[in-house]
Formats: structure tokens, sequence, C-alpha cells
């Protein structure tokens, strides 16, 4: 659906909808409180929002196709932890970072990455979940550690369209990993991602790869790009290995990507200045655009902030519709644009939305 | 008996009425809310049943330190506030 769009923020629930033409913020949801992640399931048109209570943890809501109101379903919620467990984490959910739906052959499965780590199943739309314990209980977890909150989350879930049991996974901070049958078994698949703010003799460790987001394309799902703490990359063998693409203009550092559905070689971002000025380079916002793989980048200004801006845009801040040209990105500053020729142009939907987490279309 | 009175705010997500318990503990009291209201647990308890970090409970105006446990004892017309602690901005 190209038509329809959600942003979940640090104050509610809003809806984007164009009618006669033009884009317009429709009803909020769960008003005032912090919703950290939203799913549009085009398999079914429901639609999930998870929300982060301050006082209260982290709830599940959907919303079905055509109903009026959402209905609060089971969160993903971790088992008891044994007394003689030595795992220092809390098992906890902390945060919903991520949302996924299952492949088409597999009505009412969706995914769930959290902080501390954890990815959990449902297979009945989120009416009861499921640790997968194959990845909790993995040793090498013990070396994952948090990178930008204080324990590590999974905040990339990629599924993929050929083969529903072949799912990619990425962790802030744990590299990405990959299963081909369904969970049952993970390995590490971030070979050739670096990360230069460890010690040089761990550099290539898969282990401790920062992948801010890592996001693939329908038609030619073996394409998955990733914006990294240090760079970007890009693999052509859903995530086997990875190859690194030093071409992109501004600046290297950014937390979001979104790629073109029909064309694995199109993918878009939204530098920030570097790790330590969490800025817009020059305070001028720039989407930067692939459309040959990598080799070369347009930076896309026309209708964006030129002058004292400072928006950042979270890794799950920008979302690209169906049909490949309907863009929506929106910032911490609670800035939304939304563009509808692949990000030639932009036009302002709000300048005074509560900091967005998270966007998509459906 | 004992009477848990949980804070209003609840009722943005959830309907909790005060209950009325003979239990001894704290614990036995929620368990007793919990029962006949399940959905309420995860509410207050994280899912390794320690009380939420920001939740707090008083029990005649007492405020309840443990929140790992929460065996602390209840009297017979023990008054609990279940509430929300000041947080945020």
């Amino acid at each position: 659906m190209n038509d329809r769009a959600w942003m979940a923020s640090r104050k509610g629930l809003f809806s984007l909808q164009k009618q006669d033409g033009r884009w317009a913020l429709g009803p909020i949801a769960f008003l005032g409180e912090p919703v950290s992640m939203v799913l549009a399931d085009p398999r079914d048109g429901a639609v999930y929002a998870a929300l982060n209570l301050g006082h209260f943890g982290v709830k599940l809501h959907r919303k079905d196709a055509g109903a009026e109101h959402w209905t609060e379903i089971a969160a993903p919620a971790y088992p008891l932890k044994p007394e003689d467990s030595s795992d220092p984490v809390d098992w906890s959910v902390k945060f919903i970072w991520s949302l996924a739906c299952g492949g088409a052959d597999q009505p009412g499965v969706v995914w769930a990455g959290t902080l501390p780590g954890g990815l959990f199943r449902s297979s009945d739309r989120g009416e009861s979940w499921t640790l997968v314990n194959s990845l909790w209980d993995a040793p090498e977890r013990r070396e994952w550690f948090g990178g930008g909150y204080d324990v590590p989350g999974i905040h990339s879930i990629c599924v993929d369209p050929r083969d529903s049991r072949h799912v990619l996974v990425g962790i802030s901070c744990g590299g990405a990993w990959v299963t081909h049958d369904g969970g049952d078994s993970w390995r590490l698949s971030a070979k050739g991602m670096s990360a230069n703010y460890m010690p040089p003799e761990r550099v290539d460790d898969q282990n401790i790869q920062d992948p801010h987001r890592i996001a693939g394309a329908r038609d030619t799902p073996d394409q998955l790009w990733c914006q990294h703490h240090n760079g970007i990359w890009r693999s052509s063998n859903f995530g086997a290995d990875w190859q690194e693409v030093r071409t992109a203009p501004l600046s290297n550092f950014g937390f979001a990507v979104a790629v073109h559905p029909g064309d694995g070689n199109t993918a878009w971002f939204a530098p920030a200045q570097a790790d330590q000025a969490r800025i817009p380079s020059d305070a001028a916002l720039a989407v930067t655009r692939t459309t040959d793989g990598g080799k070369s980048f347009t930076a896309l200004r026309n209708g964006l902030p030129q002058q004292h801006c400072y928006d950042l845009i979270y890794r799950h801040g920008l979302a690209v519709a169906d049909d490949g040209r309907t863009l929506l990105m929106a910032s911490t500053t609670g800035n939304a644009w939304l563009s509808e020729n692949g990000g030639d142009s932009w036009q302002a939907i709000s300048n005074s939305m509560p900091p967005v987490y998270s966007v998509c279309f459906g | 008996m004992a009477t848990l009175i949980f804070t209003p705010q609840l009722a943005r997500f959830i309907s909790a009425p005060e209950i009325h318990t003979d239990a001894l503990t704290l614990r036995a009291g929620l368990e007793t809310a919990f029962a006949s209201n399940p959905r309420l647990r995860s509410y207050l308890l994280d899912e390794q049943g320690s009380l939420r970090p920001n939740v707090a409970i008083f029990i005649d105006g007492h405020t309840v330190r443990d929140h790992v446990h929460l065996n602390a004892p209840l009297a017979a017309h023990s008054k609990v506030h279940v509430l929300q602690a000041l947080s945020g901005g």
C-alpha cells in the first residue's frame, strides 16, 4: 500500500493518509505514550504497535484490517531465568526494537527483536510469543554489548521471500546472524564488516560489529544494504559476505537505510556528520541515493532544510513504499518529510511532531 | 482484610479496581489481584517477577524497598497503594 503510512513516536502513533492527491496526518493512537515500533503486515492488513510504557513495561497492540480499535495482545517476554544462570543480562524485555512479517507462506508468523538481545517468534499474529532459544543460548551472545542503549538489541530482521526459513537479523552490537532452518540454528553472517571502535585485534570480529540497520530488496533478496557504525556495506549473497561501499558523499556515518523493493541496486541513506556530531553535515539535511549498487551516489536536498538543521534520522526513521518511489523520513526533532519521486524532492508533512522512532507504509 | 488500591493511571490501559485480600504478604496480595485480572501482572511486574522499576508500592504509608521478593507483611487492615514512581520529563 502506497497511500497510508505510520510514524511511531515518543508521544504516540501518527497515521498519514493520502487523500485527493495530498498527504495529511490522520488519527493518532496512543497519544502521549511512547511507541517504539510499528509494523504493517501486507498479508492480512493488520498493523502492530509496540508501546514502551515508562512505568508499566513493554506492550504490544494490533489493529486488524477494517477494525476501528486497537487490541492489546501478548508482548514478547523472556522465560524465568534459571537460578544458577551466570548470564549477567537481565532477562526482561526493555524495548521492542524491530518487528517483521514472516513469509507469504507463513500467515500469522511475526518476528520481534528486542533489547536486551532476544529474538521472539509468534505463529498466531502476536497472541503468543516464543523466545528463539537457539540464538539466545549462543555462547557468542555473552560478547554482545549495547550500541546506543546499555544492552544489545536486535533492530533488523530480514526474511528471505524465496524461503521463509532463511532469516537474517542485525544486532547492535552483535553483528549479523543468519538461520536457514527457520531459527533452529544460527551462524554469524557479518564477514567483511569492520569496527574501528574496537582494539586492532578485534576490528574484523564478526560478533562485535555494529550494523545500525540492515535492509533488503523484495524482488532481489540476495542484495542487502547495511548502514554500519563505521560506514556503508552491501552484500550480494544475503549476508554471506559484505563489501564496504566507500563512495557515499557527505559522511559514511548514519543510522537509516531503505532499499528499493524492486531493485536492490537502489538504496537511500540519511547521513549524519559523524559519530561525535550526530547532526546533518554542515547542518544541511540530505538524503543520499545510489541507483547503481553503490558505484555512485546523489545527494538529494530539494525540500529539506539547508540551514540550521540539527535533525537526526534514527535507524527506522526512513522507509520506502512498495512503489519504490514514495519515501517517508522523520527525525528526532519531530520533522517529517515525504517524497513521491524517489527522493528528488521532499514535502514537509509536519515540523512539530514528537521525536520519531520508526516509520512504515501500509 | 488488607486493601490494595491501584493508581488510576492504569485505567488508560487496563481496569484495576481496588481489591480486598486476607493475604499475609505483599506478593500474595498481588497474586490475589492477578488471579482475577491476569493482564495486570505484566503492568506491575517484569517477567522475572520483580516489581517494575518505575512502579512504587506503599504499605500503610511506608515505601516498599525490596522490589524482588515482595515479601513485606500485610496486616489485617493494611492499605496498599500501588502507584507510578515519579520519573521522566
